[in-house]
């Protein structure tokens, strides 16, 4: 039994709770002091997406194994689209892999709010953890997807060129395209609902918009910058240079679309940060 | 040197009603509209910026509250539905931010507004310890070490690896209450989370709060079980549309707050929409009356002569024939416990006056000290006239019901029944 004299002596006070005036009070420490709640977010994620499955993590493998032999024989075979001199197969599946991690990211990040609106509506925890524990636990998947890659590239005879240590600095970007995004559209799916329905067809019109299944040669030079102010461009370009060593890599696209993630990435949070305060009163 | 835990300072929220109808607003209205706020909020404050977009319908769910907790106090937030319990509650614990006013708060905070915040169906007991403990805000190290305990105390080793969603509902709830148990904060915020669970888990639940409460630890616990609160806590707050009306010794706002039970109640029942029928006869008010003395009551004690009283009136001012008159008493969960009737008693009225008041005598309430809700129905002329859900809701306190000055446990106990024992030598 404790003795009263014994309670701990607070000066200071630990919490203070007002409302909110300052615009961008991004409040990293408290995110930090919540990182094993992260951690737990991103495992519950991972724990719970397989159960009661057959295949369980047999889904990871087919889904762009299969998406890639589809577009294979559509685009590479039929349609003939040009592949930049790298074998098809390999050349789409280079784009599937952060094209895959982009959208499962986007789609995950930005249910995240609604899909723990108990939570939101019971506990106190940095908002921003939700969007970021539906980012990353993507990355697991693209992990395996990854080792097939790899097995690709030996069965294919390519070898990859110094280049592939920039890797993780564009999976750091397809990462942030889809935080970005995901930080606007899970912070307004919660009062409009209509933006969980766009997403599977938004991420749909985006793929064609990326070059996922054509190269950024095909598209008509004076359209270039415009088509570069989609980020997954810029990222695909970049996944394409590192892995298969493409001679030119367009570098001009990898900047513009670095800069358009980095004014999505801001506007995100700050508009994230400005909505999360009514989210346990409208969610 | 500060002893506060809490200090609350003139602490405000409102809140914006009809959200449905803003919902069908267009997207691109929202985008324009947070635009604008957000650089209106960056120099004059969110209160202000919120105000501009219709004040008329929004309401305050609490309004310039102020009061401060000490450390090692145990204080009850008692009050009515909707009187902003919940709201302070959601404040303090940071989910909700308040429109304007602030609140200090020093030391670790645990809240545990509901139990199994975050528990997950497809994920077995163990994981769910392990992810509900760090959504309550525990160190992986801390769960570690008290996982045994959490297991021994909720009593479900046998099931510890199984998916929690073939759970019975009793073993998910000990579960969750279980980890929440085993927080251990400085200052602790429980809303009515104690009101689950058959009552031998209650007991549980009550008997881990008042250790948590002797321990020493500052305890905010929001109840509408004031038994609970009488014996738990030593000061009580209520608050009532929002406002702190009575701060005290626990026994004496609980006193407070069934004052103020009956009289609101019996104001608004003519007001009320709720209702069924065709209100050829329309129940009007309604009062708790001694019988002998013939006084209005604030709160009624087990075994006295109760009369509940209607002022009724019919519709279109002519006597009203043939009309049947029923009360159904519901318990705290609202379960049917009895129902009185003009019919039962074989008391039908061929005629009554166009308005007036109708009584029901009941003599030595035999019910236990809690909290009763009631229905209201009439028929006239075989047709349903006047029918309102839980039209009021009284509290029976102790009373000596057996002249023994004793009443019997009341958990699991509905009723009083007067009885006598003897002892013979056979049948």
């Amino acid at each position: 039994m404790t003795e009263v004299s014994s309670f701990p002596d607070f000066r200071e006070p630990t919490v203070v709770i007002e409302p909110r005036k300052s615009l961008l009070h991004l409040d990293l420490k408290a995110i930090w002091e919540y990182r094993e709640l992260l951690y737990f977010l991103v495992w519950r994620d991972l724990k719970v997406r397989y159960r009661q499955t057959v295949i369980g993590i047999g889904w990871v493998v087919l889904q762009p194994v299969l998406t890639m032999v589809l577009f294979t024989a559509v685009f590479g075979n039929f349609a003939k689209i040009p592949s930049d001199g790298v074998p098809y197969p390999i050349f789409t599946y280079s784009a599937l892999l952060p094209w895959n991690l982009f959208a499962s990211s986007l789609a995950r990040g930005t249910e995240s709010v609604v899909g723990n609106a108990q939570l939101i509506s019971k506990i106190y925890f940095p908002r921003l953890l939700l969007p970021i524990s539906g980012i990353l636990s993507p990355t697991v998947d693209f992990a395996i997807s990854f080792v097939i890659f790899a097995a690709m590239m030996i069965w294919f005879r390519t070898l990859p060129t110094w280049g592939v240590l920039a890797l993780p600095l564009f999976l750091i970007l397809a990462l942030l395209t889809a935080l970005a995004v995901g930080l606007w559209l899970s912070a307004l799916n919660v009062r409009y609902r209509d933006v969980g329905h766009t997403i599977p067809f938004l991420v749909q019109l985006w793929m064609f918009a990326s070059p996922v299944a054509y190269p950024v040669s095909l598209v008509p030079e004076r359209w270039r910058v415009l088509y570069s102010l989609n980020p997954m461009a810029g990222v695909i370009e970049g996944f394409r240079w590192a892995l298969l060593g493409k001679e030119s890599p367009d570098f001009e696209v990898i900047i513009i679309s670095s800069m358009m993630v980095t004014t999505l990435l801001i506007s995100g949070v700050v508009f994230f940060k400005h909505t999360e305060r009514t989210f346990a009163d409208v969610i | 040197m500060s002893n506060i835990a809490i200090r609350v300072d003139d602490l405000s929220k409102q809140y914006t009603i009809g959200l449905a109808q803003r919902r069908h607003d267009t997207l691109r209205d929202q985008i324009m509209d947070s635009l604008r706020s957000i650089f209106r909020s960056n120099g004059h404050g969110s209160a202000s910026g919120r105000k501009c977009s219709g004040a008329s319908n929004t309401i305050w769910a609490l309004k310039n509250v102020s009061f401060e907790v000490k450390h090692g106090e145990v204080v009850g937030l008692i009050g009515r539905n909707g009187a902003g319990k919940s709201t302070l509650l959601k404040i303090l614990s940071r989910i909700t931010d308040p429109t304007t006013g602030r609140a200090e708060i020093y030391g670790r905070v645990g809240s545990l507004l509901e139990v199994g915040t975050g528990f997950h169906g497809e994920l077995t007991g163990r994981e769910n310890i392990y992810l509900n403990g760090a959504i309550l805000g525990m160190r992986r190290g801390e769960i570690e070490n008290k996982f045994d305990q959490i297991v021994a105390f909720a009593e479900v080793e046998k099931f510890i690896d199984t998916p929690v969603k073939r759970y019975s509902s009793g073993m998910y709830v000990r579960l969750a209450f279980a980890v929440a148990a085993h927080l251990e904060p400085e200052l602790l915020i429980v809303d009515e989370v104690l009101s689950v669970g058959d009552a031998a888990f209650q007991r549980k639940c009550l008997g881990k709060m008042s250790d948590v409460a002797r321990e020493g630890r500052t305890v905010l616990f929001v109840s509408h079980n004031m038994l609970a609160v009488k014996h738990l806590c030593g000061r009580a707050l209520l608050l009532e549309g929002g406002c702190t009306v009575a701060d005290g010794s626990s026994e004496v706002v609980i006193g407070k707050y069934f004052d103020n039970i009956s009289t609101c109640n019996s104001t608004s029942l003519g007001e009320r929409t709720d209702r069924e029928g065709d209100q050829r006869l329309k129940f009007l008010a309604y009062q708790l009356l001694d019988s002998c003395r013939n006084e209005a009551l604030a709160s009624v004690s087990a075994g006295q002569d109760l009369s509940i009283a209607f002022r009724y009136e019919s519709q279109n001012r002519e006597p009203l024939k043939n009309v049947h008159v029923a009360i159904g008493i519901n318990g705290k969960y609202d379960e049917r416990l009895t129902h009185l009737s003009t019919n039962v008693s074989g008391e039908d009225f061929a005629e009554i006056p166009s308005k007036g008041v109708i009584i029901c005598h009941v003599p030595r309430l035999p019910l236990l000290p809690g909290k009763y809700s009631f229905n209201l129905f009439s028929t006239v002329s075989g047709e349903i006239s006047d029918w309102i859900q839980n039209a009021g809701a009284f509290e029976v306190v102790y009373g000596d019901f057996f002249g023994s000055g004793r009443l019997p446990p009341q958990d699991g106990s509905s009723f009083l029944t007067e009885h006598s024992w003897e002892v013979r030598s056979t049948f």
